[in-house]
């Protein structure tokens, strides 16, 4: 909205809720780049930094909430004014479970600790997480512009992230097979490569989420679904 | 300006329902000596329903309501164009009664108005000069009746005989909506019938009208957009003598199609 509120303080109040909401997309963005710098090396200070960190991002989502609940309560908002609000409270959301993802994620960096096997693995999750993290920039871009045919780009988007997950999938699959000692580091793994498979389903909600901001209806068309790993099977060689 | 207009007539009023709308307009345009107050209006009012008018001070949503029952022929130097029609019937037709089709077209004003007389009379006085009651015992069952229709029936049951006037304003405003139903009236016009009454006040009246449109159809003036949001089924914007926008009342306030009404809705001009 390029015009003003009659009422300025209405202005400023929207304009602190979007600027909330951009810090704590940052903050989200940070967590997911930390989670997997800290997977990758085996980085137990940082997994425990990840850990406390969360809790900022938790505090500021409570400030989003408690902004958004006065703002209504005072302005009585309608119309793009009241999408703005409810976006605001649905983007943090989806940015606090994008920051309990990457938590999760940091603690199995303590569980598994020295316990590290087959590094190109690792690569198939980096590059992995660098399709979420460049799919959140775009959307919390999006978000920030007011930008609906960015936030579709995004959306359609995800089915690149689910096809990396998918391939990494069975491949951890196959390792565990060839080896039961395996089993523990691969499977904490494929649960670090579901959640940041997950924390692009979140970036595709902020998608949807800007569409309904801007053009005051919910996108309705079925989202490209990649992940194919719930109906996944690899036999046992043998 | 032109455009607008332009635009609003090729638009074909949709109304609520199947059913034919109680009241039609078409291309009523009202002028105050050379001076044009409206611009060619066009809306189709469902029946058993809530309208609402809103838009800024002097955009003609008043003069629009008051077309419905005659009200602007008391106004010296003014003159109505277009039709309009109530069940089909064109209003001014000169062989309509003013005085009829203002009992089948009720008004409640912004201000509470009762008559300097009893609770009783104020409610009895149209019933009456309409030779509505053949006998005591019947004006006063319709008398019972509207003021339990207006809800207003506990609160003054025991003191009918009292003034009217005595009573707290959001009373009063009741007791002239128990005036207006008391002639059986098909259609309730509303000029800001909230605007000087507290909140409370305010909530029994919508209480009301939301009640009241079961048997009636109701056209709401209204300052208040959340009022509007709250008792109407839909809504017409305008603003500066043209009908800028109608429609159901849910779109108008979550996804008006003009931006002139996002402005005005959101507040972002006045």
């Amino acid at each position: 909205m390029s015009e003003q509120h009659i009422a300025k303080a209405f202005d400023v109040d929207l304009h602190e809720l979007q600027r909330m909401v951009a810090e704590m997309g940052g903050l989200a963005e940070q967590q997911i780049a930390d989670a997997v710098d800290a997977l990758g090396k085996r980085d137990m200070t940082l997994a425990q930094q990840i850990i406390d960190a969360d809790r900022d991002i938790d505090a500021i989502q409570r400030e989003i909430e408690e902004k958004a609940i006065l703002t209504i309560a005072r302005r009585q908002p309608v119309a793009v004014d009241l999408r703005e609000i409810v976006a605001a409270l649905r983007v943090s959301n989806d940015l606090e479970r994008i920051g309990d993802l990457a938590k999760n994620i940091a603690k199995r960096v303590l569980a598994l600790g020295r316990e590290f096997r087959y590094p190109t693995v690792m690569r198939g999750v980096e590059n992995m997480a660098e399709l979420v993290m460049a799919a959140l920039k775009h959307v919390l871009d999006a978000y920030a512009q007011r930008d609906s045919e960015e936030a579709l780009e995004v959306w359609r988007g995800d089915e690149a992230i689910d096809a990396v997950n998918n391939s990494l999938f069975r491949e951890l699959l196959t390792y565990m097979m060839e080896d039961p000692r395996n089993i523990t580091f691969c499977t904490h793994l494929l649960f670090c490569a579901k959640n940041i498979e997950r924390m692009g389903d979140h970036a595709t909600n902020i998608a949807e989420t800007v569409h309904f901001m801007v053009q005051g209806q919910p996108l309705i068309d079925e989202r490209p679904k990649g992940d194919t790993t719930s109906m996944t099977n690899v036999p046992f060689p043998g | 300006m032109h455009d607008i207009s332009a635009i609003v007539k090729e638009t074909p009023p949709a109304t609520l329902t199947n059913a034919p709308p109680k009241v039609t307009a078409r291309k009523v345009s009202v002028f105050y000596g050379q001076k044009r107050a409206l611009h060619e209006v066009s809306v189709d009012i469902a029946d058993r329903s809530v309208t609402a008018f809103i838009g800024p001070s002097g955009c003609g949503k008043s003069t629009f309501l008051r077309c419905f029952n005659r009200m602007n022929d008391t106004i010296e130097g003014s003159r109505v164009e277009g039709e309009i029609l109530l069940e089909g019937r064109n209003i001014h037709d000169p062989d309509l009664d003013v005085v009829e089709l203002r009992a089948r077209v009720g008004m409640v004003f912004q201000k509470p108005n009762p008559f300097p007389k009893s609770i009783f009379e104020n409610v009895a006085y149209g019933p009456r000069i309409h030779g509505l009651a053949r006998s005591k015992a019947e004006l006063e069952e319709i008398v019972m009746s509207s003021l339990q229709k207006a809800g207003l029936i506990d609160e003054v049951k025991d003191r009918l005989n009292e003034p009217g006037t005595g009573l707290s304003g959001g009373q009063q405003q009741r007791l002239c909506i128990a005036r207006a139903i008391a002639v059986s009236p098909e259609v309730i016009l509303m000029d800001e019938p909230c605007s000087a009454l507290d909140p409370i006040a305010t909530a029994k009246i919508e209480e009301l009208i939301d009640e009241l449109r079961a048997n009636y159809t109701i056209i709401i003036v209204t300052h208040s957009m959340q009022q509007a949001a709250r008792v109407s089924q839909r809504t017409a914007f305008f603003h500066l003598g043209n009908l800028v926008e109608q429609g159901p009342t849910e779109a108008i306030f979550t996804n008006p199609s003009e931006k002139r009404t996002l402005d005005y809705i959101t507040g972002r001009f006045g």
